[in-house]
């Protein structure tokens, strides 16, 4: 069968299936559309987290982005996991005893404001918005380089498909298509790791294949990888390239943003028991690091297959370079995408791939005849795509990892969807403007601003307003400085009041924006920034993606010294702690 | 807040500080404060910084929650606060 009809059947396959859960798991009540009914098993929540949590961006880009920082990109694997230690013990718990529908109602109440409720509506909807733009790009970018469509009608393709099980199924829709698109992913992305794995170091598991030796050559891996980059003027793998303080920085707000995004926040709503929270967020991270662990050894080994395709003997001799007429089946296909591009520039009719921006490099180069690094373009995506193909894996292969990135991406999509339109229609129509409203009306007014955020998000994925690839950093800062800390204090915190939490969250959010923006252009606005955003201006080495951890870290001191000197919270406020810090009211007649 | 309420979350917030403390040391300590020293130290073919930072820190951190899930099961328990 041709490949592009087995992925066509593929893809159709999965969504069909999709869309038969849709139908069955339809909802028919708030409780179900908000929080699936809080009758979701904890090992499932922990699939959906995963796959909510789980984006293209993971999906797709993360090895590449490995296998071109090395060491450095593991701020991103201890960032996006270590978020769930805090989400584990510090909020999920807690928040699923308070027991309501939404991240701004607990704020809203602990804090007994509209006021903080409203300031968290708007730090998640800014959140969440900017995230969904990408997972809209990323069905697009699928669907154009699977598919061969046209990027617009792929984005429209996945709006269709979101809108059957959003819309109708709400939470319990979401969180059981979530799970099936888990499945679909985690396959997809493990099947060619484990057969690359295989092929490089005669090991079946990458985990395992990235501290082994390369089959029949007695050497490392790594030690392999490190060796013949550097050769080529590349800094080592395994080494560190940038400062100690920024690197703590980024792990550490990427860590507070990943607990305080609001979209992962209320998976932990759906589970039935304060336990049942605790244990489901240890299962979203086995889950999450089935695939975060393989990446490594994706990144580190597709690095090595691609260099050692290009430079096939001793760095200098000149035979040791590709020819280009010689190169392999893969690298024609992904040249027809644009994503890999050569250019002869010193009409050898051969490859020379090599760090050309290295100064201690440049005179030896010259000396071989070499005039600049000829692989122009290396899209960091092509590390996981074209895995299937490098390693000569079969034709259904190639079309499971085009399912897998559609599944990472609308899981992700549906999740921030669902929290954009509970903050919409439960914290600002019923919470705000119209607490009378009946149920029938509320669920009905949950369907619309669904459909109407993903008309939106559809729209904005077409039309990216030209700083996409900037705003997901920026969902994450809002999240760390703002909602992580309120959210936290919330709970650990009895004595912290009204006037603490607002000061804090708009002090942390303030901070964030101002130190973002004043790099990267006020709302992004290409011209606008104050400074250039490179490492000589940022304030002692920290770039405006680290800056979240330093915004949570404003919004902690305000809170606390304006909690100081302003009145306590009421008496039933400190009794919803007290409430909420305990899974259930200590009886008499305990084992106590 | 009566007194084994107390009791009970004083116990919480010890279990907590004790499990964070074992998070930071693994990432922030191992995978980047002391990752060069850690580098001449060899796990097979992987250096044992280079190994926490991409590896090991994410394997503790789920052993972490689950300490937590069985630990805080007990305290519970323990101070007849359980669900069921």
């Amino acid at each position: 069968m041709e490949l592009q009809t087995l992925i066509y059947l593929v893809v159709g396959a999965s969504f069909a299936l999709y869309i038969g859960i849709a139908i069955w798991a339809r909802a028919a009540s708030t409780g179900e559309f908000y929080v699936a009914g809080k009758g979701v098993h904890p090992v499932a929540n922990g699939m959906a987290t995963a796959a909510d949590w789980m984006s293209a961006a993971s999906f797709i880009s993360m090895a590449g982005l490995i296998a071109f920082t090395g060491y450095d990109a593991s701020v991103y694997l201890m960032g996006w996991t270590g978020g769930y230690v805090l989400l584990a013990m510090l909020l999920a718990p807690y928040l699923r005893k308070f027991g309501k529908f939404t991240v701004p109602e607990f704020i809203g109440e602990r804090y007994y404001s509209q006021t903080a409720r409203l300031v968290a509506v708007v730090c998640l909807i800014a959140a969440s918005i900017t995230y969904v733009i990408g997972q809209m790009k990323g069905v697009g970018v699928a669907f154009g380089r699977f598919l061969e469509v046209e990027f617009e009608t792929g984005v429209l393709v996945g709006m269709g498909i979101v809108f059957i099980y959003a819309v109708m199924g709400g939470m319990k829709g979401i969180t059981y298509t979530q799970i099936a698109q888990y499945c679909v992913l985690i396959f997809a992305y493990t099947v060619p790791a484990v057969f690359i794995s295989l092929q490089l170091t005669g090991t079946p598991i990458p985990q395992l294949g990235l501290g082994s030796e390369l089959a029949g050559n007695g050497t490392y891996m790594l030690d392999k990888l490190d060796r013949i980059i550097t050769e080529l003027g590349f800094a080592a793998y395994t080494e560190q390239k940038g400062s100690t303080l920024n690197l703590s920085l980024l792990t550490l707000s990427l860590m507070i943003g990943t607990a305080g995004l609001p979209h992962v926040i209320i998976r932990f709503f759906t589970v039935p028991k304060v336990r049942d929270a605790r244990y489901s967020a240890g299962w979203a991270l086995l889950f999450i690091a089935i695939l975060y662990t393989t990446a490594p050894a994706v990144g580190s080994m597709a690095r090595l297959n691609l260099t050692e395709m290009v430079q096939t003997g001793p760095v200098g001799t000149p035979e040791a370079n590709l020819r280009y007429a010689e190169r392999p089946q893969w690298f024609r296909t992904w040249e027809t995408t644009g994503l890999l591009e050569f250019q002869d520039k010193n009409g050898d009719g051969r490859i020379q791939y090599y760090n050309d921006a290295n100064p201690d490099f440049a005179e030896r180069a010259r000396q071989w005849g070499w005039e600049g690094n000829e692989l122009v373009t290396v899209d960091r995506d092509i590390m996981v795509l074209a895995n299937p193909e490098i390693a000569g894996l079969p034709d259904w292969v190639i079309a499971l990892v085009a399912a897998g990135g559609l599944a990472a991406a609308l899981s992700t999509a549906a999740g921030l969807l669902l929290a954009i339109s509970s903050a919409i229609s439960h914290d600002l129509l019923k919470g705000v403007l119209m607490p009378d409203i009946p149920e029938k009306r509320e669920l009905l007014a949950g369907r619309l601003s669904m459909f109407g955020a993903i008309v939106l998000a559809g729209y904005l994925g077409m039309n990216p307003p030209g700083f996409a690839a900037e705003v997901v950093a920026l969902a994450f800062g809002l999240a760390a400085s703002s909602i992580f800390p309120a959210l936290m204090l919330g709970i650990f915190h009895k004595r912290m009041n009204r006037a603490g939490a607002v000061a804090g969250m708009l002090a942390g959010l303030g901070s964030t924006l101002v130190y973002i923006f004043v790099y990267k252009g006020w709302l992004f606005l290409p011209g606008t920034n104050n400074l250039p955003n490179t490492a000589e201006y940022w304030l002692l080495g920290i770039q405006p993606e680290s800056f979240g951890a330093v915004g949570a870290l404003i919004n902690f001191t305000v809170a606390l010294a304006v909690a100081r000197i302003t009145a306590a919270p009421p008496e039933h406020i400190q009794h919803l702690v007290e409430d909420i810090r305990v899974p259930r009211a200590a009886q008499p007649g305990g084992t106590g | 807040m009566n007194s084994p309420a107390r009791a009970y979350w004083k116990a919480n917030l010890r279990l907590v500080s004790l499990l964070l403390i074992v998070w930071f040391i693994v990432s922030y300590v191992f995978g980047i404060l002391l990752v060069e020293p850690l580098n001449s130290i060899r796990l097979g073919g992987v250096k044992l910084g280079f190994w926490f930072a991409q590896q090991g820190s994410i394997y503790t951190f789920l052993i972490l929650i689950f300490v937590y899930a069985v630990g805080m099961n007990a305290l519970d328990r323990r101070f007849g606060v359980h669900e069921d």
